[in-house]
């Protein structure tokens, strides 16, 4: 505790523990896709967890199992109480609990990815629970959606649009979408991916690694954590 | 009609050979006990009630080693009476190290205007074993319940493993959705001894998973023991409910525990 | 300074430590169609009031009187103990372990202090939420009858704003229910506070109420084989 200069982003102690990867965006628009395709491009070569805040059913389970990419009981389901923005941006208590759950249990572990429920443009992550964040959207919700902005597209480290094979089925023009995009971003990244077609989403795969990489460079290897040591401070 | 205050005790010893003899047996009436096996005593009621004012206190001491069975012949029907002051049944039970004690009496019927006040203290030694079932009827037949408060304290050496309050006939709770919802019934039984000791090893977020079935429960509790709960519409569903509870509660006894 | 700010900061549901996420039975009691509208709701507040809101309003009252007084490990774990004795529903006292975790998380944050750290190591998989609102409430600086009076409150406000979300109330009808209880809240609370036989302090723990409700037993059971749920209890 204290005027530590890690208090100022508010984060949890980040000193030998797992990037924590939010990745957030509408309904529909690709989010366990997304998750899957992560798992099984990064889980050969970095120690995996996800949080689930979506209405995890057998189903999801099912999909991520059969996706054959991650050990179902890395696995955590957080119920949000029909209030997913809720969960991973005003009260992340039962996240952050989820996320050290997991690291107690099959820690140390690399990279602990959060997928938030399916919500509106507005949900973005605290950075009290996710260090970096996807925000991840599809075209067929229309090439507008990127000029209307909001905190997911303008403020995420990332930005994915998702669903690119069907652009010219919803008659979406993604160089209307990219330059949108990287109007209201500031620089930041943005890439275009159809999981269905890259079923390792390779190119947000490579971001991923590079931002793993980059906080082990930073904050250290990570190291095992046992229950409630002290508190996230 | 003036108040009764009546003491029975029950107190097991061990005899020879390992079996169990009762090296007491006290009736004092209404609270009248008859051995009705060679580790068997069923309560006799002899005469109406409990009625209010009434106060019966029963002991049952059961020593180590030895076994004990306790029954009784019929339901207790609570009765109203002119006393102010509510009727009151003390059960004080001690089991000893390695000793058994199955103590299952038919229901408690609380008539209309009753006030009743039902205790127990149930103090287990480290390796005891224990089946206790309690069964209470809000009424007789189409009637409302008059007033009860049941308290049920069961430890284990010394540890506390429930500690439960029933209310029934209170206003608040009549009818709740949260507490008895429409049953005219609420019955429980506890399973407890080191048979049902949770594992040594516990995922400490991971509670033991309860067994449910419609309108009953068997529950593992924290410490070495598992309690069925039940409502039912009556005294014959409670009870079918409650055996069905208690078979599951045994099948999660650990063999040899 | 007598609390009272500190009690408002307590009982707020927007304190962030995860109590939006619990409806305390309500999700399936709705599922079950015990609980349709807002006269069933009544019922099934005033009920859940009289006796898990006592029961936790009890044992928070005297989580806080313990938090005044040197404190050792050892009787925090006892108190817990106590608090298990009187939740035979393994649900139900996950979900409140879970809580009480998440709570203790975060006023650990708000309210640093010795007593909260050694609760910490005293229970590391969590304390029961009525012993942690206790403690919690000590160290914001509230008296154990303030710490009642919350456990009292929030018994019945999470469930009643639950039954808002699952069921479409007008949300100002069921504030009224919640206003109707006010004088329910305060008798709960004061009963709490009203020392057990001759002996406070730990020599009278024995004796705290210890109410049970069976059909919240059924409930917090059924709720885990709900598979669709979007409350954690």
């Amino acid at each position: 505790m204290g005027a530590h200069h890690d208090d100022l982003h508010d984060t949890a102690e980040p000193h030998g523990r797992a990037l924590r990867l939010g990745i957030g965006g509408p309904v529909g628009s690709g989010k366990t896709a997304l998750v899957a395709a992560l798992c099984r491009s990064l889980g050969p070569s970095l120690r995996l967890g996800v949080v689930t805040n979506d209405i995890y059913t057998t189903e999801d389970a099912d999909f991520l199992r059969r996706a054959g990419v991650i050990d179902p009981e890395r696995i955590l389901a957080v119920q949000t109480g029909c209030c997913p923005h809720t969960a991973i941006r005003d009260d992340i208590a039962a996240n952050l609990d989820a996320v050290e759950t997991l690291e107690e249990r099959f820690g140390p572990l690399d990279l602990v990815i959060v997928e938030s429920g399916g919500d509106n443009l507005t949900a973005t992550f605290s950075r009290g629970l996710a260090d970096r964040q996807i925000f991840v959207l599809d075209v067929s919700g229309g090439d507008k959606v990127p000029r209307k902005g909001g905190p997911g597209v303008t403020s995420a480290d990332l930005l994915v649009v998702n669903k690119t094979d069907l652009a010219p089925m919803v008659g979406a023009d993604l160089t209307v979408m990219s330059r949108d995009a990287a109007a209201v971003r500031d620089g930041r990244p943005v890439l275009f991916t159809s999981i269905r077609e890259d079923k390792g989403a390779h190119a947000v795969a490579e971001w991923v690694t590079h931002m793993v990489g980059a906080w082990q460079h930073e904050h250290g290897e990570p190291h095992h954590h046992a229950a409630q040591q002290a508190p996230a401070s | 009609m003036t108040a009764v205050t009546a003491r029975a005790l029950i107190r097991t010893e061990a005899a020879t050979g390992g079996r169990t003899r009762l090296e007491t047996l006290r009736s004092d009436p209404p609270l009248t006990l008859r051995q009705t096996g060679p580790r068997r005593v069923h309560l006799v009621s002899t005469g109406a009630g409990p009625l209010r004012g009434d106060h019966l206190d029963l002991g049952v001491d059961v020593a180590p080693g030895t076994s004990l069975e306790v029954r009784s012949v019929g339901a207790t029907l609570v009765l109203p009476g002119l006393a102010d002051t509510p009727s009151v049944m003390v059960v004080r039970a001690r089991v000893g190290a390695g000793a058994t004690l199955h103590f299952s009496p038919e229901p408690t019927v609380l008539a209309a205007g009753c006030a009743h006040r039902l205790v127990v203290r149930l103090s287990l030694a480290e390796d005891a074993t224990v089946f206790w079932r309690e069964e209470i009827v809000f009424g007789r037949h189409g009637e409302r319940p008059g007033r009860c408060h049941a308290r049920f304290d069961a430890t284990v050496a010394g540890r506390p493993l429930l500690r439960q309050d029933l209310l029934i006939g209170e206003e608040a709770l009549d009818g709740s959705p949260a507490v008895y919802g429409d049953a005219r019934c609420v019955g429980s039984a506890l399973l407890a001894g080191p048979a049902w000791a949770p594992p040594a090893v516990p995922d400490v977020k991971r509670e033991r998973r309860a067994v449910l079935g419609d309108g009953w429960a068997a529950l593992p509790l924290a410490g070495p023991g598992v309690q069925v709960c039940a409502l039912g519409a009556d005294a014959v569903q409670l009870r079918e409910r409650l055996r069905h509870g208690e078979q599951a509660a045994a099948s999660a006894a650990r063999p040899g525990g | 300074m007598n609390g009272e700010a500190a009690l408002l900061l307590l009982a707020d549901s927007r304190l962030p430590a995860g109590g939006h996420a619990h409806s305390g039975g309500v999700e399936e009691a709705v599922r079950r169609g015990a609980v349709t509208g807002t006269g069933d709701l009544a019922r099934f507040l005033r009920g859940r009031l009289a006796t898990a809101g006592l029961v936790t309003a009890a044992l928070a009252a005297a989580a806080c009187e313990l938090a005044a007084s040197e404190t050792a490990a050892e009787l925090w774990r006892r108190l817990d103990a106590e608090a298990d004795a009187r939740a035979a529903s393994p649900a139900q006292r996950e979900a409140s372990r879970t809580q009480g975790r998440l709570l203790l998380r975060t006023a650990r944050r708000l309210w640093p202090s010795a007593v909260l750290d050694t609760l910490a190591r005293a229970v590391p998989e969590g304390p029961h939420h009525a012993v942690a609102l206790g403690a919690a409430g000590a160290s914001a600086g509230c008296a154990p009858r303030q710490a009642a009076l919350t456990a009292a409150y929030t018994s019945v406000t999470g469930p009643a704003t639950a039954a808002v979300r699952l069921l479409g109330l007008d949300p100002v009808t069921v504030h009224r229910l919640l206003a109707d209880l006010a004088p329910a809240i305060e008798g709960a609370a004061s009963a709490a506070c009203a020392s057990p036989g001759d002996a406070a302090g730990p020599t009278g723990w024995h004796a705290l109420p210890g109410h049970s409700a069976p059909a919240l037993d059924l409930l917090a059971e059924g709720h885990l084989t709900n598979p669709m749920k979007l409350f954690v209890s």
